[in-house]
């Protein structure tokens, strides 16, 4: 009878020889590395790009340039009502104060003005900072009895000259601004991110009175109604 | 190098730890929490301006102010005023439910007439003017008299515009639908001579002795008697409820009285038996202000309502009939109530009378914590409307339901009487029927007997916001603007001791191309011209309430209600002056006697009898929220449960949750059985409010109506409706 040939069984047979084995141990962590390397772009790239559509606002609002102009600043439209109730973005009617005819020459102006103002047609403003359903939040509670400035959950968005893109989470539906640019979480400044997590730091740092009587913190129902 | 399985694993060991190191797991999982949280399907109230607007809600008779909370356009929340007299902040189930009737996919969306069995849409134009053109020529034919109206009402500027309407027209046949206040009505009449509606008050009684009144179960207006009840225990007063089973009612009551159904008239004149013979009257009240005591003595002190014989009847024993008696007797401020269960059947007028009789043999007429006769409201005086020959002579005619007759002189309405009157005779005496309200082919008992008769009638004319049992049936369908989409004066709220009148608003803009049904009067007597165009000088209902409010329109606008505060009973207006248990009309009426469930005892062993329960309506279909949190000893899927003691079930060999089926006299139904000891054996209770034919998927063939099952049963002394159940067999299925 004839020996086989093929050299393969044989190998097999005699596992961790030598050479063979280095060679081996160098595939694996070559894969490996592929592999970590492969997830972690599909992780940090990837899926980021995947998870957010991105939309223009329908009009390209310039903050900077209105705020030179109105006189109490950002509650010149972003107003509480009588009812203690945040009016939030501004509706048709308030815009019509001023703009019921262009006062510029400016594309945009005469665009929202045509496409808005004289059908009479509420802009659908997308709102960065629209939180879930689920949550509740009071601007009366934290701007009048908490004395808080837009900018710290806001930022300097009165400073904006140009509305950048919206992205909103195609799983949620909710603005990318709620879990802020960053997608690892990282945040730099106060506003840049609006999870509850960023909610509670805040209450504990300012020693909030706690809304549940077992542990003193705030109690789940202060927010979640 | 080689790629083979190890290097496979390696490169997916290398992806799991590159995965766990990237964003995305911990990302993902919290977008789907949120997700999960908020899904997207879940209708959510839109954001915008939150505003409140006080209104009257006219849901049912009570009249409640409701505060209706609103985001932009759209109704969200219904509460209770609570600067309103009657209702001081609560709400009832439907009250708080009323938004859903607003945006329910049942409404009638614009005027539908019905052609060759289906609903088509016509213009409001084509509709008034083809019925318009009908009652001329009924007109012209000298039978104006044919014309009925149906209306849940007789108060306020809607009501006595369709009244007037009929009046002009010549036919002296305007319905209100039944209810318990029929009755007490006429007993207030007949004692007090005076006209007007029985308040309780009940916030200021401390015994309260009721006779299978459900206060807790839409007895009156509901808010009110629960804040009455709550006050009672305040004042460690007592609150005893006498009724065939373990209503709500009965199951919060100091005491429970487990008696025979029917049998409610027999233990009052029972107790009035032992107040007499023992002397425990309040005498100066009864010598002061009242007349006829001999009489009543005469009546009350026979063999049958003595303790004994009222134990037999009622089931108690006699020691208990006697101490309850006393108890009553010897409170501060006692007060009896009747009308079964929500007192939607007004019950037997002697029944009443008892009741009546035994409240004032404690002094408890027309002082605190007593019964009250509020009076009707007078704001509408209108001028007397000019009437022509075939309008008067119209008038003449005697009314199709024999109120006001040589045998009935002092019934106003008998709905009930109806359906025999329409099934006599080639064609039925009634060719046009209007209906406003009451819904007539649901909430009549009688089963298809009285549903054949309603369908004699060849017009009919529904005014429902809502596709119910009688606008499916109608010919043709003119909506009315819902409760929150329209103007109404609310004269007097059910049971409450003072006169108040309160005035609903539209909330909202109307959604639908519907018509307010006072407009459509108004538009039909254009139509019509002559004398009866002469009779409505206004442009349109909200013109005819400003005007006929006068001065009080503006404050009603701004307060939405007024209440007489300082509201004193007036005096008893009989020739006499006095309360007479005793005169000339009384003595005519039938004598008491306890109307027996009807079928044959021997063929129907077992009695049915219906109850009420707050998360169901009657005439109006449930919203949704009330089906969804009727209880399963009610409703179990989409089948209706009836209760039965476990020892009726033992003798019928049912168990629990068995499928069985019910026959009365009237007709048979499948049910399920639920096993309680809350209800006396041989009886078998059944909720009223479900089986219903039209409505919508939340509501719609859901159980079986009680009232096909049942029979309508005449009170002999008034002509009343006063059947409060029907011999039945319940068999396994």
């Amino acid at each position: 009878m004839e020996e086989p040939k093929s050299s393969a069984p044989s190998s097999r047979s005699e596992p961790g020889q030598g050479g063979q084995g280095d060679g081996a141990g160098g595939a694996i962590i070559l894969f490996f590395i592929l592999g970590l390397a492969a997830s972690l772009l599909v992780g940090w790239v990837a899926f980021p790009a995947l998870l957010y559509s991105e939309k223009r606002q329908p009009v390209d609002f310039n903050h900077a340039l209105h705020n030179e102009i109105v006189d109490h600043g950002c509650a010149s439209c972003h107003f509480f009502r009588a009812d203690g109730g945040f009016s939030g973005a501004p509706k048709l009617a308030q815009c019509i104060e001023c703009h019921r005819e262009a006062n510029s020459d400016d594309p945009e102006e005469i665009r929202f003005v045509e496409e808005y103002v004289k059908p009479g047609r509420e802009v659908p403003w997308l709102v960065y900072a629209r939180q879930p359903d689920c949550v509740f939040f009071s601007h009366a509670a934290h701007v009048r009895l908490g004395g808080i400035d837009c900018a710290v959950c806001h930022g300097p968005m009165g400073e904006s000259t140009s509305l950048r893109p919206y992205q909103e989470n195609r799983i949620t539906g909710y603005s990318r601004d709620i879990w802020g640019w960053n997608i690892a979480g990282i945040k730099r400044n106060s506003w840049d991110r609006m999870k509850m997590d960023d909610c509670a730091e805040c209450h504990a740092q300012a020693r909030v009175p706690g809304g549940s009587v077992q542990t003193q913190k705030d109690g789940c129902f202060v927010c979640h109604k | 190098m080689k790629i083979d399985r190890r290097s496979f694993l390696a490169f997916v060991l290398g992806g799991a730890a590159g995965t766990a190191l990237s964003p995305l797991p911990w990302k993902l999982t919290d977008d789907i929490s949120i997700w999960t949280q908020n899904w997207p399907w879940t209708p959510v109230p839109p954001k915008g301006e939150t505003t409140y607007v006080d209104s009257t809600c006219t849901l049912c008779p009570g009249g409640c102010g409701i505060r209706v909370r609103r985001v932009e356009d759209r109704v969200v929340k219904i509460e209770g005023r609570n600067d309103h007299p009657v209702n001081r902040g609560g709400i009832c189930p439907l009250g708080a439910a009323g938004a859903q009737l607003l945006y329910s996919p049942w409404r009638v969306r614009q005027p539908l007439k019905k052609m060759d069995g289906r609903f088509v849409p016509v213009s409001w134009e084509q509709a008034i003017g083809e019925i318009a053109g009908v009652l001329r020529e009924l007109r012209e034919a000298g039978t104006p008299e044919a014309v009925a109206w149906i209306a849940d009402t007789d108060r306020g500027t809607t009501a006595e515009l369709c009244r007037r309407f009929l009046t002009v027209y010549g036919s002296p046949n305007f319905i209100r639908t039944p209810c318990a206040q029929d009755a007490w009505e006429t007993a207030l009449y007949l004692t007090q001579g005076q006209r007007a509606t029985a308040g309780f008050d009940l916030e200021r009684a401390t015994f309260l002795l009721s006779l299978g009144s459900g206060l807790l179960e839409g007895w009156g207006t509901p808010p009110f008697v629960f804040r009455a009840r709550g006050a009672l225990k305040d004042n460690n007063g007592r609150f005893v409820q006498a009724e065939a089973r373990l209503s709500k009612t009965a199951a919060k009551a100091d005491q429970w009285l487990p008696i025979l159904p029917g049998s409610e008239g027999t233990l009052a004149f029972g107790l009035i038996h032992v107040l007499l013979k023992e002397g425990r009257e309040r005498k100066p009240f009864v010598a002061a202000h009242t007349a006829g005591l001999e009489e009543l003595k005469r009546q009350a002190l026979q063999e049958a309502f003595s303790p004994e014989a009222v134990a037999q009847a009622t089931g108690l024993e006699a020691k208990a009939v006697v101490e309850l008696a006393r108890a009553f007797a010897a409170a501060e401020r006692p007060l009896a109530v009747c009308g079964r269960g929500a007192g939607r059947v007004p019950g037997g007028l002697q029944e009443t009378l008892a009741v009546h009789f035994l409240n004032a043999l404690v002094g408890s007429v027309n002082v605190e914590g007593g019964v009250i006769a509020v009076p009707e409201p007078e704001y509408i005086r209108w001028p007397e409307p000019e009437m022509d020959a075939v309008a008067s002579k119209g008038m003449q005619t005697p009314r199709v339901d024999g109120a006001g007759s040589e045998r009935y002189p002092h019934a106003r309405y008998l709905l009930n009487r109806l359906p025999e009157a329409l099934l006599q005779g080639d064609r039925p005496a009634v060719r046009v029927l209007f209906v406003s309200g009451g819904n007539p082919f649901y909430s009549l008992a009688g089963g298809e007997r009285t549903e054949k008769a309603l369908a004699r009638i060849p017009l009919i004319v529904s005014f429902s916001p809502f596709l119910d049992e009688t606008a499916a049936a109608a010919h043709y369908i003119l909506p009315a603007p819902t409760h929150l989409e329209r103007w109404e004066d609310v004269p007097g709220a059910a049971g409450y001791p003072k006169p108040v009148v309160g005035l609903a608003r539209p909330v909202v803009p109307p959604r639908f191309a519907t018509m307010p049904t006072a407009d459509v009067v108004l538009r039909l007597a254009r139509r019509l011209g002559g004398p009866i165009r002469a009779a409505f000088p206004w442009e349109s209902h909200e013109a005819c309430l400003r005007q006929t409010l006068g001065p009080a329109w503006e404050t009603l606008r701004r307060k939405g209600f007024a209440v007489e505060e300082g509201f004193k009973p007036q005096p008893f207006e009989t020739a006499s002056r006095k309360f007479e248990f005793a005169n000339a009309d009384l003595k005519r009426l039938a004598a008491f006697r306890p109307l027996p469930a009807p079928g044959d005892p021997g063929a129907f062993k077992l009695t049915l009898v219906p109850f009420d329960t707050l998360r169901l309506t009657a005439a109006l279909g449930a919203p949704p929220f009330l089906v969804k949190a009727l209880e399963s000893e009610i409703l179990l899927k989409n089948d209706i449960r009836v209760e039965i003691h476990p020892q009726t079930a033992r003798d019928l060999g049912l168990a629990d949750g068995a499928d069985a089926r019910i026959t009365t006299p009237q007709g048979s139904a499948r049910v399920k059985v639920y096993l309680t000891e809350g209800i006396r054996p041989g009886l078998v209770g059944m909720a009223r409010g479900l089986g219903r034919g039209a409505h919508d998927r939340y509501l719609a063939g859901k159980g079986v109506s009680a009232n096909r099952l049942l029979a309508l049963v005449e009170d002999p002394s008034s002509g009343l409706e006063a059947g409060w159940g029907i011999r039945a067999r319940l068999e396994r299925a």
